[in-house]
């Protein structure tokens, strides 16, 4: 597959926008609730990293596989999902994706695609790689996305995850969303070398590393990977660099000394906003605004519906708390 | 010309082990989506699993349990039903976070959208000298974690019916086999499609003067102190659960209701074990039915040593069976 068909075309930069704004709003609105004492629990935000997320997603077929992580809401609708059971599960309704058993750490829908949300750190890197291992089995030609944060890169189901699914050429691709930080402790205090890209030749597999603020750079190195990985020639580790630009969750109160400037923060903000940078470069390239607007309108729309779908929905029935514990 | 059929045979004699291995490759060439994951299988696996099923089908594994055990969990997501070999049962505490916070909460954390159908194998080594890493009965840990399903075979039939329904089942199973059974013989149903069912006691020795539940690699001193007292005229009604996730507790209560005594015999850890849920059930649930308190014959709450001299004290012995029955006559 040539670089030049690895490129968005203009109806895939259009559904790129459209998906990266329905987490923006998605996560602004769920903030929101959050705060107002709707939702309960521990809300994670994706703000910040929805380039990572969309890019890695829509060089995916619908019918590949998924896993992520607890901070988890970005990952299904970068995947397709619809909202609404979405919001329904963050409020710990019966609606919800989850039926109200997972909530903010665990929006997995499995509709499209998404086999866990793990939130157990590294907890997903085994599972993606046993889902790429059965398409291999099933010679089904799908792919597993397997996302994670830099935080796991540090834990030994990374190292013997990588090794296995290099050693059988498993179809995987590890995208590590590096925000930076595991909650408080950076890269530089916590990896002996914080170049994680580079630790993929220890595993006998290409590393790449891309501007995670980038939709257009993310999609084009994961799709290299998909391709490598539906050939059988095996898993890619990508380091997408990202920026978190809420706390590890809402309202999370950290005493001491700041572990990150205000001005890293503004900066990310300002010159390093994901939405703002590619709404810039589909301007640039062309695009009406007016079509853009629309686009918003209706992300705007859909967000407000799943709102309402939620908040209308009923809570579980007590008779149902042991329900799901077990398929058969 | 009409030529005399020979029935099949019914049943076939074989070892525990023997019963291991041939339903595995029974249920793997009834269903390709059973696949064999395990340590050192291309060559121990009886040597031809690779030959005969290919290596898509036998995954020899690095020593990764930590990972692996997770492996088997994704593909069973994916629709495949790994089975998964840790070898030896302390092994598990490597793979409990795989097993635990996947494997036994996913199928629940997700509301019911995935499954995970899966067969952990797990060989409670000990009574070997092979000290205490190697030497462990770790069940009761995962009795304590919803969304599992714990078995525990005694015969080469049961190991074939029980291992079958495991296989075929849409939920994870820890199948933890008694090494100290391996050897042991019994006649074992040939039908392709024999299943015992999960959560099914069976009373392998009738007597209506005490009840004597026996779990795993106890119930052959269990069996032998059973007889030691039928010879003195006193009848043990020995029970084996078989699964300790779901417990059969029917078959127990009805027999405690019997005989008014209660023995619970087990090679695992006193504390929070087996025998503790099982002697909690029977205090609450047929507290009136009971003529004297119940007795718990376990392992100390001490690890294994690796001395003989010392390992020969862990684990209750037949004579010790019988004078805890006596002191409850």
């Amino acid at each position: 597959m040539s670089a030049q068909l690895r490129s968005m075309n203009g109806v895939l930069q259009r559904e790129a926008y459209s998906r990266m704004l329905r987490i923006r709003r998605f996560e602004e609105e769920g903030t929101r609730l959050f705060i107002a004492g709707q939702i309960p629990g521990a809300y994670h935000s994706s703000i910040g990293q929805e380039a990572a997320i969309v890019g890695a997603c829509l060089a995916l077929r619908d019918s590949d596989a998924m896993t992520g992580t607890h901070r988890s809401h970005g990952h299904p609708i970068g995947k397709g999902a619809k909202l609404d059971a979405l919001m329904a599960e963050l409020m710990g309704k019966t609606t919800g994706i989850c039926k109200g058993r997972g909530g903010s750490m665990h929006l997995a829908d499995n509709s499209v695609g998404i086999v866990g949300e793990s939130a157990i750190v590294g907890g997903g890197l085994p599972l993606a790689t046993g889902v790429a291992l059965a398409a291999k089995v099933r010679k089904s030609g799908h792919v597993c996305l397997c996302f994670f944060g830099d935080g796991a890169v540090n834990q030994g189901t990374f190292h013997e995850s990588l090794n296995m699914a290099s050693l059988w050429k498993l179809p995987v691709i590890y995208l590590c969303e590096n925000n930076g930080y595991a909650i408080t402790t950076s890269l530089a205090a916590s990896h002996a070398q914080t170049d994680i890209a580079h630790r993929a030749g220890a595993y006998g597999m290409p590393g790449i590393k891309v501007d995670g603020q980038n939709v257009t750079e993310v999609y084009e190195a994961t799709s290299a990977a998909v391709a490598r990985a539906r050939g059988g020639e095996g898993p890619t580790l990508i380091e997408a660099i990202t920026y978190r630009f809420d706390e590890h969750n809402v309202g999370l109160i950290i005493p001491g000394q700041p572990y990150r400037s205000d001005a890293e923060i503004t900066r990310y903000k300002t010159e390093r906003d994901p939405i703002k940078l590619f709404r810039a470069e589909l301007i640039e390239g062309g695009i009406d605004p007016s079509e853009l607007e629309s686009i918003e309108t209706e992300v705007d729309r859909s967000v407000q519906q799943a709102i309402e779908f939620a908040e209308t929905s009923p809570l579980p029935d007590a008779a149902t708390l042991r329900d799901y514990l077990y398929a058969n | 010309m009409q030529t005399e059929q020979k029935a099949a045979p019914l049943s076939a004699r074989m070892t525990y082990l023997d019963a291991l291995v041939a339903t595995q490759i029974e249920e793997m060439q009834r269903d390709d989506r059973v696949i064999m994951m395990a340590e050192d299988i291309a060559v121990y696996g009886s040597g031809d699993l690779v030959d005969k099923f290919g290596a898509d089908r036998i995954w020899a594994l690095p020593i990764s349990e930590g990972s692996f055990t997770g492996v088997g969990i994704g593909a069973a997501v994916a629709g495949l039903r790994p089975i998964v070999d840790l070898s030896i049962a302390s092994f598990a505490y490597l793979a409990a976070d795989q097993i635990i916070n996947q494997a036994a909460k996913l199928h629940f954390m997700t509301g019911g959208q995935v499954r995970v159908p899966i067969v952990f194998r797990l060989s409670m080594y000990y009574a070997e000298s092979l000290a205490a890493q190697h030497s462990d009965r770790p069940y009761p840990l995962f009795m304590n974690v919803p969304g599992l399903k714990v078995v525990c075979p005694t015969s080469p039939a049961d190991v074939k019916g029980l291992l079958k329904s495991s296989v075929r089942d849409d939920d994870p199973i820890v199948f933890f086999e008694d090494m100290k059974l391996w050897t042991s013989k019994g006649d074992v149903p040939t039908d392709p499609d024999y299943l015992v069912p999960l959560g099914k006691a069976e009373i392998r020795h009738s007597g209506r003067d005490v009840t004597i539940v026996a779990i795993g690699g106890a119930m052959r001193a269990t069996l032998k102190a059973a007889e030691a007292l039928a010879a003195d005229g006193i009848g043990a009604e020995v029970i084996d659960p078989r699964t300790l996730k779901p417990l059969d507790t029917d078959t127990i209560l009805a027999s405690v209701a019997r005989t008014g005594r209660l023995v619970i015999v087990e090679n695992a850890h006193r504390c929070v074990s087996a025998s503790s849920e099982i002697a909690a059930i029977v205090a609450e649930e047929a507290f009136d039915s009971l003529k004297k308190p119940i007795i718990r014959l376990t392992a100390p709450d001490s690890h294994v040593p690796f001395s003989p001299a010392l390992e020969v004290l862990m684990y209750p012995q037949t004579d010790q069976i019988v004078s805890a029955v006596r002191r409850l006559l």
